[in-house]
């Protein structure tokens, strides 16, 4: 429990003259001429933790209460941040997650020590694969009994070191807001991550009259945000002498703020656009240049340009093996142009031609003020044309089977505005929601990417509908194995009465897996067929949201229409074909240009 | 029900001639170019606070570079430490290695020395001593010091670089070892050249196009 002192009473005069604090602490001053805008001095470290939330503008937090985080909480319970109370820490974690993909600026998650810590590693994990500004604030037990396996005792910095961008051990209440502070503009800056602060009890507990700083990165900390000017023109040369040129953009793009950069640049030079996975939003896939996501499942004619390309200009992408495939085979003929704020990027898995280090919205208006001349690549824009009509997306729905998936992601992309947000949790499912749902805005698509965790759908849908404007839509097209992973996540969305639509898209399988067995092991589906689901609507229901059910394709735009119409969550229990699978295909490792457009390719 | 898509299937479509190494790099098919790995000394100057060594070394592991050698030590500034690592990669490894400890916040500046870098390590070795005058005359060879004698047992203290260890421990070893202590290797750029200091610019983004090819480090 925690046994800080009541709070000193307001308008108690400053009397520390330290700089440090007076520079950080501009309330002191606006306490005197604005009542409105009142802030009573920190007492505590948990309340100096609170106030730096609160100067870096932080409006939402997810997390869930527990012994050695209490004394933020109670810190928080006097504050106009808004706490999410979730059903459990990976859930605060992905809603935190989801609410910087979709807002841009970190989002804060908390919890205590020990298995609150480890439930968040999840989550942070995710952040850290994807670049996803996010803070997360853990308890800890008091620095004395730190090392001798107390209660609910985890090395929580130990745990998360290999997944956040940076943690700290808080050591000193005078301090801790300070970290805090740091922790943030370190979450955002450059290329963005997961940070953490570990709080021991004692230090938020222990008195402080210490303001927290601003949010800054500290001095070793050094971003470039502009390219070497040579290499630029040598850069721009490359690209006006291209005849195959393809842009590939990466989450890079929507990071930083780049998608109207690039798209004028493709546009004005009539370049093809590849997506990365996370990359979707950045060029919008209804546009005559858009080839839309190649790798594993992209479509066949973004995985037929990228092959086939002469000059690669790569965006803010890590080259993921996903994307990529065999190294090997990967663009074998393109000179590789690529734009990373992360300079560790440049050669890490595919060599650069020409390495541009620098944002990406900087490093894209440089190019673009480099090129004189559009490259002539009348021939490459026919042929990328060629393939898209060769490799059409077009998918068979016949009358007498079970729903096709493909049908249900087409109705709810049809349902929803332009700038509907999609989330996702992770297998078939999620790969259907990228490539038959057309996206055209940067912040639209939320998915784990990079970590692949299961569960990720419902609670970033949560933190997605905060973060997002009231006309928005929010719909999580999910798999019945993710779902069942976080429903839990249902009571936070009925108890804040969240407007989000869950779309589970239900084989009864995980049925990502079902489809390798299928391919690679003989058909044995060891521990990949349920057999048996709860019936989502019903459970839905006693939750308190909408539940809803689909069996036949006469159901699927009605229910759907009420589905989204309905002002709170609902969830829709979609029974698909459990023998649908995803294709394009390229195995693991495998060529790109040499994808399956059906099992007996693989 | 047919299923998947429509299509030509992947035996009729073209296929580029070109190709690249595992390291990504485009290569000619024909001499197919493959970098070797090197032992090479990076020095990092990191800010002296708890979990510094910790984040280091689990990078390293993480992130599967071979390191020889790992040694942290203070600096002439308090609020600093150095660490030297001793690493056998290939060039692109060796180019990895220093840009990701760069990306740790702790870390000041990185630095791979040149291969004239001053490089010492120390190492304590305890030996049978049945034969007195024997083990003395293999110490003075080595420029070995005394450190301690029982009457079983001497042990020597020895600095330089890892050759002249290795040959002292191989010499030694006729009169039977008892036990071994090494530091790691440890190390300064020579003259004027700085180790690794902060930097007063941004980095250069030239840095990725590893085409100078330092020797093979040797020890002096």
């Amino acid at each position: 429990m925690s046994e800080r002192a009541a709070k000193v009473p307001p308008a108690e005069e400053e009397q520390d003259d330290d700089p440090i604090t007076d520079s950080a602490a501009p309330d002191a001053v606006a306490e005197t001429d604005d009542a409105e805008t009142t802030t009573d001095p920190v007492t505590s470290g948990a309340e100096a933790v609170v106030r730096a939330l609160e100067n870096a503008g932080v409006e939402y937090a997810f997390g869930v209460q527990g012994g050695a985080i209490m004394p933020v909480y109670d810190a928080l319970y006097d504050s106009d941040i808004y706490h999410v109370t979730m059903a459990h820490e990976q859930g605060a974690a992905h809603a935190a997650d989801a609410y910087g993909i979709v807002s841009g600026e970190p989002g804060v998650c908390l919890a205590t020590s020990g298995p609150g810590a480890t439930n968040l590693v999840t989550g942070i994990a995710d952040a850290d694969m994807d670049s996803d500004p996010m803070l997360a604030l853990t308890g800890q037990v008091p620095t004395e009994f730190v090392g001798n396996d107390a209660f609910q005792e985890t090395d929580t910095t130990g745990v998360t070191t290999p997944v956040t961008k940076d943690n700290t051990f808080a050591s000193d209440s005078d301090r801790v807001g300070s970290d805090v502070s740091e922790a943030f503009a370190l979450a955002r800056e450059g290329r963005p991550g997961p940070t953490l602060v570990d709080l021991p009890k004692d230090v938020t507990n222990g008195e402080t009259d210490r303001e927290p700083d601003a949010p800054t990165v500290p001095d070793t900390y050094q971003v470039q945000e502009r390219a070497e000017s040579d290499l630029v023109a040598a850069a721009a040369e490359r690209i006006e002498n291209a005849s195959r040129p393809v842009m590939l953009l990466g989450g890079g793009v929507i990071k930083g703020e780049a998608t109207d950069a690039c798209r004028e640049f493709a546009i004005e030079h009539e370049i093809p656009v590849i997506t990365t996975m996370p990359g979707i939003g950045a060029f919008p896939e209804d546009h005559e240049l858009s080839l839309e996501m190649a790798g594993m499942h992209g479509t066949g004619y973004a995985n037929m340009a990228i092959t086939h390309c002469d000059t690669l200009l790569g965006i803010g992408t890590r080259f993921d093996d996903r994307l990529t495939g065999g190294i090997e085979t990967f663009a074998p003929d393109a000179e590789v142009i690529h734009v990373d704020i992360d300079p560790a990027e440049i050669s890490k898995n595919i060599y650069a031609d020409y390495p541009l280090v620098g944002d990406a919205e900087t490093v894209v208006e440089q190019l673009a003020a480099a090129v004189d001349e559009s490259p002539e690549a009348t021939k490459w824009r026919a042929q990328c044309q060629q393939w898209q009509s060769d490799y059409s997306m077009a998918y068979d729905a016949p009358e007498d089977k079970p729903v096709q998936p493909e049908f249900v992601v087409e109705a709810l992309d049809e349902a929803t505005g332009d700038r509907a947000i999609v989330t996702t949790g992770v297998g078939q499912h999620q790969m259907w929601a990228c490539q038959y749902w057309t996206y055209t805005e940067p912040r639209t698509w939320v998915s784990s990417h990079g970590l692949g965790a299961m569960g990720y759908g419902l609670p970033s849908a949560i933190g997605a509908r905060l973060a997002a404007d009231d006309d928005q839509e929010v719909v999580c097209i999910d798999g019945d194995g993710s779902f069942l992973m976080t429903l839990q996540g249902l009571s936070v969305a009925v108890r804040e009465d969240l407007d989000i639509t869950v779309a589970v898209l239900n084989n009864e399988y995980i049925g990502m897996v079902r489809q390798w067995q299928d391919a690679f092991f003989d058909g044995r589906h060891s521990a990949s067929d349920y057999g048996w689901m709860p019936e989502f609507d019903k459970l839905a229901e006693a939750f308190g949201a909408e539940g809803f059910r689909i069996d036949d394709y006469d159901d699927v735009a009605d229910t759907i229409d009420a589905a989204i119409a309905y002002d709170g969550p609902s969830v829709i229990d979609v029974h698909i074909d459990p023998d649908a699978n995803v294709y394009p295909m390229v195995p693991s490792g495998g060529d790109n240009g040499q994808f399956a457009l059906a099992e007996e390719q693989l | 029900m047919k299923r998947g898509l429509e299509g030509p299937p992947p035996e009729e479509r073209p296929t580029p001639a070109g190709r690249r190494n595992k390291q990504g790099i485009r290569i000619d098919p024909e001499v197919e170019a493959t970098h070797e790995p090197r032992r090479t000394v990076i020095s990092a100057l990191v800010e002296h606070e708890p979990g510094v060594l910790s984040d280091v070394s689990g990078l390293f592991s993480r992130r599967q570079f071979n390191i020889e050698s790992l040694t942290v030590g203070p600096t002439e500034d308090e609020d600093r430490a150095r660490i030297t690592i001793v690493v056998e990669e290939p060039d692109p490894g060796i180019d990895q290695v220093e840009k990701q400890l760069r990306k740790l916040v702790p870390v000041i500046a990185v630095r791979e020395l040149e291969p004239d870098a001053m490089r010492r390590e120390l190492a304590l070795v305890k030996v049978a001593a049945a034969d007195p005058a024997a083990v003395s005359a293999v110490a003075d060879m080595y420029d070995a010091t005394a450190v301690d004698s029982s009457p079983e047992t001497a042990t020597f203290e020895i600095t330089g670089s890892r050759q002249k260890i290795e040959a002292a421990v191989e010499t030694f070893s006729q009169f039977g070892i008892r036990e071994i202590s090494r530091t790691g290797t440890t190390a300064l750029a020579r003259g004027t050249d700085r180790t690794a200091a902060p930097e007063t610019t941004a980095q250069p983004a030239d840095e990725a196009t590893h085409n100078e090819t330092y020797q093979t480090a040797d020890d002096d």
